[in-house]
């Protein structure tokens, strides 16, 4: 396929073509997908989460110069940005507006960014997040951020997409408000505190330390000891703080690796994807084999008590679906 | 198959620092159902094609207000052009004097909306640019 070829290429407009038809489920863009999946799973991928106006576009940004323009005698790095915010319920448009923040990204060669809008998803990624995320693999990028929704239950599904969570938050934002999101904190891997030249940081950071103890010792130390959640204080407008942050995401990565932890989250990715998939293939067999008619008739059937809401499933999917 | 949507990329090349009309144009095509990607002020024709090409969008809106469009614009589709987005429909909007305009829609530019354009007018007629489009990008996938 020559799709394939030129994006396993480096070629940029069939990349960005493929990344559209990936969104619109295209024939064309599945098969594609088909063939450069053996290429995938060897870029780090670190999720970048939290409410909105904390600061995540602009903290990418600086975390894509960093790995850009890494010090000492490092290579830079080809780096990918998935910027998904949400499409409206009422019109399906939407306004995708992080490239604004990542201006100085202009011009690098090495760097792609792709905004991307949810489309009705729930959870705070678009539908087609991760086969993107998993093109983008394919393609050579060796760091993949993806900045998600800043909604409430982002949580679950960048959970499972990403390597590393970095999960931002911001002081002044009302620790009331925040004190109901301990589950964003339970999912964090590196905890930022952006906008470190506002007051009321050590506030802030007093209280996710707090937080993080608490959620600790009620999980009682079990689940991932050998980590211990940083909280790091960062400036995205100056890049205060970003050779802290990059450093503890080389750590994490490490101890990822390390303890073998890489392979269990890559599986347990691909676990979730696999089911995700066959729930959606069999829904979608039996719709093909049922009629709306039988739905209706069915459903009299209940009103009327004649069955049973258990005996309605086996009769309009235990005896189709063989 | 799914719906494959409008995808926008407004731009405001260009030093002034008004961004106003953009945003109200933005909007706009967000309600009008689009994916309207907004870069911010003071771009460079490069990093809108960059952009563009990124995002695969089927329409650029260029907001000109500096006076340079008769720069700007061939610039901006030159680029495309040399990138394989040909088929990209480029409007401008800002304030043009008359005489401009025909050079303008010479270099390429599809549209031109002087200040106070209704924007659902705007929204139709980038629907009618792009449903000749839309159907051929995908297409582009498809043999190979
Ligand atoms: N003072 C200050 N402002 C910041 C900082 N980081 C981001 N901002 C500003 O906060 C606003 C929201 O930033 P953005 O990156 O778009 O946040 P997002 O919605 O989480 O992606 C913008 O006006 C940024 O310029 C920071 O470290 N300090
Ligand atoms: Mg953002």
């Amino acid at each position: 396929m020559k799709l394939v070829e030129a994006v396993l290429n480096g070629d940029r407009m069939a990349l960005a073509r493929l990344l559209t038809g990936l969104e619109s489920e295209s024939e064309a863009s599945q098969k594609a997908l088909d063939l450069l999946f053996p290429y995938a799973g060897k870029a780090h991928l670190i999720g970048v989460t939290g409410a909105s106006g904390t600061g995540k576009s602009s903290l990418v940004s600086q975390l894509v110069l960093a790995f850009r323009r890494p010090d000492k005698n490092a290579r830079p790095k080809r780096t990918a940005v998935v910027a998904v915010d949400p499409s409206s319920p009422y019109t399906g448009g939407a306004l995708l507006g992080d490239r604004i923040r990542m201006r100085d990204l202009a011009g690098d060669p090495g760097v792609f960014i792709r905004s991307m809008a949810t489309r009705g998803n729930a959870g705070g990624l678009a539908r087609a997040t991760a086969s993107s995320v998993q093109v983008l693999d394919a393609a050579g990028f060796e760091i993949i951020l993806v900045e998600t929704v800043g909604a409430g239950q982002a949580e679950v599904e960048i959970a499972r997409l990403a390597d590393t969570i970095v999960v931002v938050e911001a002081p002044g934002l009302g620790d009331e408000i925040q004190a109901n999101k301990a589950g964003i904190l339970e999912i964090a891997d590196i905890l930022v505190v952006n906008k470190a030249d506002r007051p009321g940081v050590e506030q802030t950071e007093r209280y996710l330390r707090g937080m993080l103890e608490m959620s600790s010792k009620q999980a009682g130390l079990g689940l991932d000891e050998e980590w211990t959640t940083p909280v790091l204080r960062t400036n995205a407008l100056t890049g205060e703080g970003l050779p802290d942050l990059i450093e503890a995401i080389y750590r994490h990565s490490e101890y990822l690796k390390d303890s073998g932890k890489y392979a269990t989250r890559a599986r347990a990715r691909l676990e979730d994807e696999l089911k995700g998939r066959i729930q959606e293939r069999l829904l979608e067999r039996w719709k093909m084999q049922t009629s709306e008619d039988d739905l209706q008739e069915a459903l009299e059937q209940l009103s009327r008590r004649e069955i049973s809401p258990r005996q309605a499933v086996q009769n309009l999917v235990e005896d189709k679906i063989t | 198959m799914r719906e494959r949507k409008i995808r926008v990329l407004i731009a405001k090349p260009g030093l002034d620092g008004h961004d106003r009309g953009a945003k109200v144009v933005a909007r706009a095509l967000r309600d009008a159902g689009m994916e309207v990607i907004y870069t911010g002020l003071r771009q460079t024709p490069e990093m809108i094609a960059e952009a563009a090409l990124q995002e695969d969008v089927d329409v650029v809106g260029l907001s000109i207000l500096s006076g340079a469009h008769l720069v700007l614009a061939p610039r901006v589709i030159n680029l495309l052009r040399s990138q394989g987005q040909e088929r990209v429909c480029v409007f401008v909007g800002g304030i043009i004097p008359n005489e401009d305009i025909p050079v303008l829609l010479d270099a390429g530019v599809r549209v031109v909306y002087g200040p106070g354009t209704p924007t659902y007018k705007i929204a139709e007629e980038i629907r009618q640019c792009t449903t000749a489009v839309s159907g051929e990008i995908t297409d582009n996938l498809k043999d190979e």
